[in-house]
């Protein structure tokens, strides 16, 4: 039922048009204008290119590594093990929590211990993980599983709680037990829950795996920075870091499309 | 003749740390076959309790509730239960939210997904079966909770105030039309509601519970010449004033 639009709504809508526009052009000019200022400043001697590099020094340096093929190398082997590590996170988050849901002992006896270790710095887990698993790629997924996953639970346990009593009461009534109640309320009405928590954990896996790879790892981003920063090739470190920025916006877009495809 | 729901001294406590509530004290009352009984009663004097317990859903703690003389159980399928609010899903649609009961009981099969379709459409929902609960109106939405509660095909309804959460008008039409549903379905209907003018408009019969704890202060019977046949009609007739009044009256004593 679409009318002719009035003078004020036409307006209304050009009026909003343009301020998108101007939105994204804003952004263009924020990034264009700071690489351009960065490169600038490093040509004409105002940084130190060998300590601040320069964009075109971060693009030669990928350009070298692309041609040897080891970035593709590293950028795999970081997504890979944000990827195992962010499944892990997921599955033991829900798995967690619903056990957490179905026992309320249980989870009466658990809640300090995972308050406990969801504020703990997991950072200081991660030589005691090198000891016990080695310098290896089990090490750098257990960092970042142990970054996100009690939060996960905690948060996921948190939202089943609240879940509407008469809910439950419905299916009861309708002769289901708590199988039924967990299979055709919970997990179906939590879908929007879960999808925001895993937006968290994507993160916080990416930030597990660098700070696994800052300290166990011959491969990854989280290597080349360390590495990098150790032999001050400092273009490498920048680069690396980049990609790090364009792979933490991927996963959540990732995420979001997901998110747009439940809601439908 | 047995009745088809017989409950004799029926008593139930709540229980938290701190302290013991008494909720229900020896409750005794019986519906026929084809009744609807309306049971008001002050705010928290265990109506939604007596509702649990007939459906099983809680253990009286001493007591019967015989329904065909036999003994309830937890998630007796002889009964459906129609709660405040309709709690359809909206990841569902109104035809997969109305089968939830059936998908639950394991008793999805061509005859009783059929039978749905029927009452979809009987009750003005067939073009909507595959719109989501957020697309329909307050009284359809009550419709098709009604629908999945009929599609198990129960004996006895338990109605716990399903109109409370609706606005006064869709209020009148609902229970208008809810009503007029259970009667031509010949079903044994027990409906608790705080509103004396739904009480009157709906019931055969009026059970008035006293304060907590919980006992059955009167019982009335009400009586409306054949023509007044809807909830909506009765209003129309004098009696309707007369019987509210007598209500109100014991209510308040």
């Amino acid at each position: 039922m679409k009318t002719h639009e009035t003078l004020a709504q036409q307006e209304f809508v050009a009026r909003q048009l343009r301020r998108r526009q101007m939105v994204v052009l804003a952004r263009l000019f924020l990034f264009l204008s700071v690489l351009v200022l960065w490169e600038a400043c490093a040509r004409t001697g105002v940084i130190n290119a060998f300590i601040f590099s320069s964009p075109s020094r971060i693009v030669r340096c990928f350009f070298s590594m692309v041609l040897d093929g080891s970035i593709f190398l590293h950028t795999g082997v970081t997504i890979l093990e944000t990827l195992v590590s962010f499944f892990f996170v997921t599955a033991v988050g829900i798995l967690g929590a619903v056990a957490l849901w179905s026992s309320k002992s249980l989870a009466e006896i658990l809640d300090p211990y995972l308050v406990m270790l969801n504020s703990l710095p997991k950072s200081a887990l991660a030589p005691i993980l090198i000891v016990w698993l080695g310098s290896s790629m089990r090490t750098i997924v257990a960092a970042a599983v142990s970054v996100a996953v009690f939060g996960s639970i905690l948060t996921l346990h948190n939202g089943f709680m609240s879940m509407d009593p008469d809910q439950a009461r419905l299916i009861r009534s309708l002769g289901g037990g708590k199988r039924e109640i967990l299979f055709k309320v919970l997990l179906p009405g939590s879908v929007p829950l879960i999808i925001s928590n895993m937006k968290v954990n994507v993160g916080l896996c990416l930030v597990g795996v660098i700070i696994g790879e800052f300290l166990a790892a011959r491969l990854g981003l989280g290597y080349l920075i360390i590495y990098g920063s150790q032999v001050f090739k400092l273009d490498l470190v920048l680069m690396s870091i980049v990609i790090l920025c364009i792979l933490a916006a991927l996963m959540y877009q990732g995420i979001a499309l997901a998110e747009r495809r439940a809601e439908r | 003749m047995i009745p088809k729901l017989e409950v004799s001294h029926l008593c139930y406590s709540y229980h938290t740390m701190e302290g013991e509530t008494e909720a229900l004290s020896d409750l005794s009352f019986q519906v026929q076959t084809g009744e609807f009984l309306a049971v008001v009663g002050p705010s928290g004097c265990g109506k939604s309790t007596l509702l649990s317990l007939i459906c099983g859903l809680l253990k009286p703690d001493s007591g019967r509730i015989l329904l065909d003389g036999q003994p309830v159980l937890e998630g007796d399928t002889r009964i459906g239960y129609m709660l405040q609010k309709d709690h359809l899903f909206e990841w569902r649609t109104i035809r997969s939210n109305a089968c939830l009961g059936l998908e639950i009981q394991k008793k999805m099969d061509p005859d009783h997904e059929k039978k749905v379709e029927e009452l979809l459409k009987a009750y003005g929902l067939g073009n909507f079966a595959e719109a989501r609960p957020s697309e329909l109106s307050g009284g359809m939405r009550q419709r098709a909770a009604l629908i999945r509660t009929l599609a198990l095909e129960p004996d006895l309804l338990l109605l716990d105030e399903p109109f409370s959460a609706l606005d006064y008008q869709t209020r009148l039409t609902v229970c208008d039309d809810i009503s007029t549903i259970i009667r031509s379905r010949k079903k044994t209907a027990v409906l608790i509601t705080h509103d004396l003018s739904e009480a009157v408009s709906a019931a055969d019969r009026i059970l008035i519970l006293t304060r907590r704890p919980g006992r059955i202060k009167d019982t009335i019977s009400i009586t409306f010449p054949k023509e007044a046949d809807s909830p909506l009609k009765r209003r129309n007739f004098p009696e309707f004033s007369v019987y509210f009044n007598e209500v109100w009256k014991i209510l308040k004593e």
